[in-house]
């Protein structure tokens, strides 16, 4: 079955018609589930380093599944930018005295964490492991001073030809908001939305890092940081980390908590520096999405959360269009029309997304995981969203350089 | 710290020896003619190694711009202009544009090349608007 997308794009370079063929077919729908999750304290959080976070939320993940770290046999980490670990995985392993069979550390920025779901969902289906731990943890913020941040985030930018002008991170995707108004009309007070609805979920979260409600004023007056973009449109400096376990359909039954299967992955991968970018409004997140929804024969009205990539506001706006939410070029409307806040009809980023809830660097994306399964467990608490059957979870790397996005749902949806 | 300086392999260093007499070089496929940047090995169209270089005509149009108010580090002083510059044989580059008010940018003005020394032994491309333009 072939995922009919239901609003037309606009402007697809030439290279990105050439589909990838990775979980086209539907042969792993609902074949691996998301059996455990676990999430550090997150925002300021100085009393742990980042493997020790990392350890923390990987034991909690297992119980969390109702297992022991015997009963899993593979563990997938990222790299921490505050404390690098040459082998990665395979330390925090032995922090933990396990031996696991597959042990592995994944580097693709902030595409690290669903990408590693689905490098956990392949070595299974490969025999390599049959219930795994991805985990990953960092602290920008207590193990870093806010220049070293600064400048480790912005050297992913090509150390010859962009790095030596000194382009900051936020930088980088205040070229991609400017390209995006200029191109379509899309205003401050548009990306401005994001950041409000995003703040306005955190506000019912209580570990949210920051809760206080703001307005489109709030965000439009903040300390400029790089034209279009104020400091209310970038996301978070955080500590904190996330683990999830995943485990086939088989085994996913015996646990505490109602399994979320994994529908549909896709990834998309574009070029990996931004002035290298053959088109700056429209993202590889096309690719990773058609993929996504046709792995899991779903379309983007089928999809009752979105749990969605936002290190910048520009970047929350540009994926509601690629991802086929809206239509090319309609995303501002989109948020202004105020349907992604609570209470509208189409929720987005429930626990604050990294723009309020928190952002430790690679792991970001994990918390829009493990929020995703809270309220389709139906844990979430104060905001609990009525019957959450279905999420799309989205993350990208780089500068809107490589995504995944992976389909989720309930057991009902299979 | 100082400012990132590249630190050229023997593939770029035509490049940066002629930043450093004031010329813009780009390489050109042989086999294809697509125009490349930045500097490689092989054509990042059809990758073939068979590549020349080929002094360009220092003219571009900004395609998207921005002020940078909180520099990267403290060897960047704030305020300045990052952009992407199409340049007008079709490569993009990303560059500085000096010597101008944040106020008489947008997208789409005419950006002429210069030269900046950035160390010793390395001097870069940045722009300067065309003058007689209004945003």
């Amino acid at each position: 079955m072939t995922a009919t997308k239901c609003w037309l794009r606009v402007s697809l370079p030439p290279s990105f018609s050439v589909k990838s063929d990775h979980m086209k077919s539907q042969a792993l729908r609902g074949e691996y589930a998301l059996v455990g999750m676990a999430e550090s304290a997150v925002g300021v959080v100085p009393d742990k380093s980042p493997r020790e976070l990392c350890v923390e939320v990987t034991l909690n993940a297992v119980k969390d599944a109702g297992l022991t770290l015997s009963d899993c046999d593979g563990l997938i980490t990222c790299n921490a930018f505050a404390e690098p670990i040459l082998y990665h995985a395979e330390a925090v392993a032995e922090y933990l005295g396990w031996q696991p069979r597959h042990c592995v550390t994944v580097n693709t920025g902030g595409g690290t964490t669903f990408m590693a779901i689905n490098m956990a969902i392949a070595a299974i289906a490969a025999g390599m492991a049959d219930t795994i731990v991805v985990s990953m943890a960092d602290s920008l913020r207590s193990f870093m001073t806010r220049d070293q941040a600064m400048v480790v985030q912005s050297s992913s930018g090509h150390p010859h030809y962009e790095q030596p002008y000194g382009p900051t991170v936020p930088a980088y995707y205040a070229l991609i908001a400017r390209a995006h108004m200029d191109r379509f009309g899309t205003t401050e007070a548009q990306f401005a939305e994001a950041a409000v609805s995003c703040r306005a979920w955190a506000n019912q979260h209580p570990n949210a890092q920051k809760r206080e409600l703001i307005t489109v004023n709030d965000v439009l007056q903040s300390r400029p940081i790089a034209d279009p973009l104020k400091v209310l449109d970038c996301s978070l400096v955080s500590d904190g980390g996330a683990a999830v376990v995943i485990t086939r359909r088989e085994r996913a039954q015996e646990g505490p908590h109602q399994p979320i299967y994994v529908l549909g992955y896709g990834e998309g991968h574009a070029y990996e520096h931004i002035s290298q970018a053959a088109d700056l409004t429209t993202s590889a997140a096309v690719i990773a999405g058609d993929a996504a929804y046709a792995a899991a024969g779903l379309t983007p009205d089928q999809i009752d959360l979105m749990q969605l990539y936002d290190c910048f506001t520009p970047a929350l706006l540009i994926q509601l269009e690629d991802l086929g939410f809206c239509r090319k070029g309609e995303g501002g409307d989109f948020l202004a029309s105020g349907v992604t806040r609570p209470g509208g009809s189409k929720p987005l980023n429930t626990h604050g997304g990294m723009l309020s809830h928190c952002h430790p660097g690679n792991p970001g994306a994990m918390f829009g995981l493990t929020e995703a399964m809270l309220q389709m467990r139906g844990d979430a608490q104060a905001r609990q969203l009525a019957n959450i059957q279905t999420a799309l979870c989205h993350a990208q790397g780089g500068i809107m350089s490589s995504h995944a996005t992976l389909i989720l749902g309930v057991e009902a949806t299979l | 710290m100082s400012r990132p300086t590249p630190n050229p392999t023997p593939t770029e260093q035509p490049f940066y020896d002629a930043c450093q007499r004031g010329e813009l070089l780009l390489q050109h496929c042989n086999d294809c003619q697509h125009i490349l940047f930045y500097p490689r090995t092989h054509c990042d169209a059809c990758q073939s190694d068979s590549l020349s270089w080929r002094t360009a005509s220092g003219k571009g149009v900004i395609a998207t711009y921005t002020v940078v108010r909180r520099g990267v580090s403290a060897d960047f002083p704030a305020p300045y202009i990052i952009a992407l510059i199409d340049l007008a044989e079709g490569p993009r580059m990303m560059s500085q544009i000096i010597d101008t008010e944040p106020e008489a940018l947008s997208s789409g003005l005419s950006v002429m090349v210069d030269f900046e020394s950035w160390s010793d032994s390395i001097t870069l491309p940045v722009f300067r608007l065309v003058t007689g333009q209004t945003p």
